[in-house]
């Protein structure tokens, strides 16, 4: 007997498209649990948005009871000469083998999703979840204004009367209220208040708003790499931060040691370290540029400083002033201490002495680690809300 | 390349009947539906399934599908059976004559070995598509059903996935009942016969605990939960009777993976080859057919291999020559008895001979480090180990047989579990997040007993955690 031959039943319909969502959204979800550990991540920071970036993603995998690795496989195709002992694979990593390589353990359950810069951003803030991001107070100047008809009123100015509009009702109220007979008769209708209609203007005012990101940090001996990374990925946030609220941001950035230098962003993350620390130079530094560009009643100014917090101690009183001057003048104004894993301070730490500064728009966040980093940028942003 | 008129293709297929109907193929009614490769990519992901309940595990399972074959990575199956009567399999539309009748071939192969083979006995053909359906139907009412409700039945079906493979895995066994158990456990514990009961005194009887759940170790998971968790809504009870209906459809395709597809390679090869193809058919078949049934080297291809064994196996009875599959002679005989009674486990330790372990170029390898060793070829000593390894991994022997020993365990409802440990720890991470899957079916803590590092140790999952502690005294 023959076999039943049919054309496909239905027509072709996209049936997986539910499941295909569903996981989607996991993995979406996933991305947002762990987009602490993504923005932090050093290929991340300081590409621009188009770009498509890896992210490691976690927990979307189907688990089940499995036997670990080092089990004795077997396969096929093996030649004559193939010998007990023999390497058929290697796998890549560089030969002097790093002991406790990150990804190097076994059962991590990675596996990596393409998506944009810009979609990681979106997802960072909605994380946020801050709300009403829009309707708080930035100062915005007025940049444009003209008029523009926006539709027709009953009343209004004389000069803008609608005479075609005008003429137009007066006929079809008096057709809609007269029988034939009456318009036949030629008599005249009179124009009523009803019947006037204008033109009507409104006004558009475009708004600019304008941002200023000053970028201080410590360059000073004891600010090394690890450090300095942690405050880069702490800057980068700021930056797409307030990159989506204002249409225009200038970024300011500020090295300083005893003294304070605008230098290029190139620098700013590169240049070696040396010298001692004199935390109000920076401040002063920013608060001069301020006044020569950035006057804070046109520009939103948002300041944020990293440093390990040596401060010289006969510094300390004068960064207290100026930081509250800095406060003064910025929308906010946030210090970061960076100690990766609990370096020794020697004695003082800038985080306690700037306790004493009294602003609602100052915040101070203590970052450790790579992982500190977003915490603390959430922190930051949730000090903002409070002032607002 | 011709695309085929459903006139030609039935003609074809009247010629091919005729070959597996000579052959003594026994098949079930056989249906083809003509399908284009995005059906084909969607049925892929759902293993071929008209219907089947909404997962994201499937979305994903379509995404790498489609990603593997975008990239042209992977290209589409020629061929999907599915174990139903009448038997259902697709042809695509886009590819050549040629390639479809070889197809339709290799699928009677499948269809005679769903039918015939002592594995596929319980796996009920006739209502498999009505059962799927039904699954569906079932799921999707729970997904709108306000009490359930989607992110519910999610989180059931998630657990319910990652256990369904830990269940009765050999189908041959039947399932013992509770008061067959307790009848067993009453023999167990009474004494023999004592024929010198005079001259000493009576051993003893102890009275076997008949309240213990389970009396014997337990391993169908799925089932277990679902008739000793008291708390389960009637739902969940349902999704997870779902879940293990499914895997049993699905355990004895793994289980014959290598006999099946070399059952149906060698019989679309016989058939192709009595065909009186056309010259360009028949040369456009040696190239498909080479394509299937070409070695994997590093991995193992179940076409080859299962070619290969199911070729020996008529060899070692009529020699060499030619073949006339029409004849029922010895070679038949063996062909026939070893597809009926074999799954891959036991067709491999009797057919897999040293001749075959090098004629196939079979060796095996562990992980040392980041290099990969051979560890056994096929020379005197290392072929029988070679073979083993390779019994040891086909199926479902390469996953942990993990057994509920105690439902409750430190009299607080606490589930019990062992892992039967044969020389393979347990992967830590994968153990961890499926015991925290079992909790959330279980309602309480879950103890599972194995082997790390080389010692005994016992997982605990619980509210506050996860930990491994090693019980080594």
């Amino acid at each position: 007997m023959g076999a039943t031959f049919r054309p496909a039943s239905r027509e072709s319909s996209d049936r997986s498209a539910g499941d295909r969502l569903r996981h989607r959204q996991k993995v979406r979800r996933s991305i947002m649990d762990n987009i602490g550990d993504i923005v932090a991540e050093e290929s991340i920071i300081g590409r621009s948005g188009d770009q498509v970036v890896k992210v490691p993603i976690r927990g979307i995998k189907e688990y089940q009871f499995i036997h670990g690795k080092n089990q004795p496989s077997v396969g096929e195709g093996a030649g004559d000469d193939l010998a007990e002992g023999d390497v058929i694979a290697r796998k890549p990593g560089d030969a002097a083998g790093k002991p406790g390589q990150a990804g190097e353990e076994a059962g991590v359950d990675y596996y990596e999703t393409d998506i944009t810069l810009d979609e990681l951003i979106d997802m960072m803030f909605e994380d946020l979840n801050l709300p009403d991001l829009e309707r708080k107070q930035m100062s915005s100047i007025e940049s444009l204004r003209n008029t523009k008809r926006k539709g027709y009123r009953k009343v209004g100015l004389r000069v803008r009367l609608d005479r075609r509009r005008t003429v137009r009702n007066k006929i079809r109220r008096s057709l809609s209220t007269s029988s034939r007979t009456d318009v036949a008769n030629d008599e005249r209708v009179p124009f009523r208040a009803e019947d006037l209609s204008y033109r009507h203007r409104t006004t558009e005012i475009h708004k600019e708003s304008n941002a200023a990101v000053f970028c201080i940090m410590d360059t000073s001996g004891s600010m090394g790499t690890t450090k300095k990374y942690l405050a880069r990925s702490f800057f980068f946030m700021l930056y797409q931060f307030v990159a989506r609220r204002y249409e225009k941001v200038d970024v300011i950035f500020l090295s300083h040691d005893i003294d304070a230098r605008e230098v290029t962003e190139d620098e700013f993350f590169h240049k070696g370290e040396s010298g001692g620390t004199f935390v109000s130079s920076g401040y002063n530094k920013a608060l001069e540029i301020i006044t020569d560009r950035y006057h804070p009643d046109l520009w939103n100014v948002y300041a944020f400083h990293c440093s390990d917090g040596d401060n010289f101690a006969s510094d300390n009183p004068s960064a207290i002033k100026s930081a509250q001057e800095l406060c003064d003048a910025c929308n906010m104004f946030g210090y970061g201490e960076i100690k990766p894993q609990r370096a020794t301070a020697y004695g003082n730490s800038l985080i306690d002495i700037f306790k004493a500064v009294a602003a609602p728009n100052f915040h101070a966040v203590l970052i450790e680690g790579k992982e500190d980093v977003w915490p603390a940028f959430k922190a930051f942003l949730g000090a903002e809300e409070d002032s607002a | 390349m011709s695309h085929p008129g459903l006139d030609e293709l039935r003609e074809w297929d009247d010629r091919v009947v005729g070959l597996v109907d000579a052959f003594g193929l026994e098949c079930a009614p056989q249906e083809f539906e003509i399908c284009d490769h995005n059906d084909m990519l969607g049925y892929m992901a759902y293993s071929g399934m008209p219907s089947q309940y909404p997962h994201w595990s499937f979305g994903k399972a379509f995404e790498k599908q489609k990603t593997l074959y975008d990239h042209g990575v992977s290209g589409l199956p020629y061929e999907m059976v599915i174990n139903s009567d009448p038997s259902l399999a697709y042809l695509m539309r886009d590819n050549s004559l040629g390639l479809n009748i070889l197809t339709m071939a290799h699928v009677y192969g499948h269809n005679d070995f769903f039918r015939n083979n002592s594995t596929f006995v319980d796996t009920e053909p006739q209502y498999t598509l009505a059962r799927f359906k039904s699954h569906a139907e079932r799921i999707r009412s729970y997904v709108e059903d306000p009490v359930a409700g989607p992110t519910a039945v999610e989180a059931t079906l998630d657990a319910a996935h990652a256990l369904a493979l830990n269940c009765q895995r050999n189908m041959s066994l039947r399932k013992t009942t509770r008061s067959e158990q307790q009848q067993r456990a009453i023999d167990m514990s009474t004494p023999p016969t004592d024929p010198n009961a005079a001259i000493h005194a009576p051993l003893s009887k102890e009275d076997p605990d008949l309240s213990r759940i389970p009396l014997e170790p337990e391993p169908d998971l799925l089932l277990f939960i679902r008739d000793y968790n008291p708390y389960l809504a009637e739902w969940q009870k349902d999704i997870l009777t779902i879940v293990h209906e499914q895997a049993h459809y699905f355990i004895p395709q793994m289980e014959t993976k290598i006999m099946n597809e070399g059952w149906a390679s060698y019989w679309h090869y016989q058939v192709m080859s009595e065909l009186d193809l056309p010259d360009d058919l028949r040369i456009e078949f040696m190239i498909n057919h080479n394509q299937v049934i070409r070695p994997h080297p590093g991995g193992i291809n179940p076409y080859h291999v299962g070619f290969r064994i199911w070729q020996a196996i008529y060899e070692r009875e009529e020699g060499a020559g030619p073949i006339d599959h029409r004849r029922r002679d010895a070679g038949h005989h063996a062909l026939f008895a070893a597809r009926e009674s074999d799954r891959d486990s036991s067709f491999l330790r009797r057919f897999l001979d040293r001749d075959l372990v090098r004629d196939l170029g079979l060796f095996e390898f562990t992980e040392k480090g980041r290099d990969t060793v051979v560890s056994k070829v096929a020379d005197d000593q290392g072929w029988e180990s070679v073979r083993d390894t390779l019994v040891a991994s086909v199926g479902t022997g390469s996953l942990p047989v993990i057994e509920i020993t105690d439902a409750d365990f430190q009299g607080s409802r606490h589930l019990h579990l062992v892992h039967r440990y044969q020389g393979q720890e347990l992967e830590l991470p994968h153990a961890r997040a499926t015991m925290e899957l079992l909790r959330t079916l279980w309602g309480r803590d879950v103890f599972l007993d194995t082997v790390l590092n080389e010692k005994p140790a016992r997982l605990h999952c619980s509210e506050d955690g996860f930990s491994a502690e090693s019980t080594d005294r």
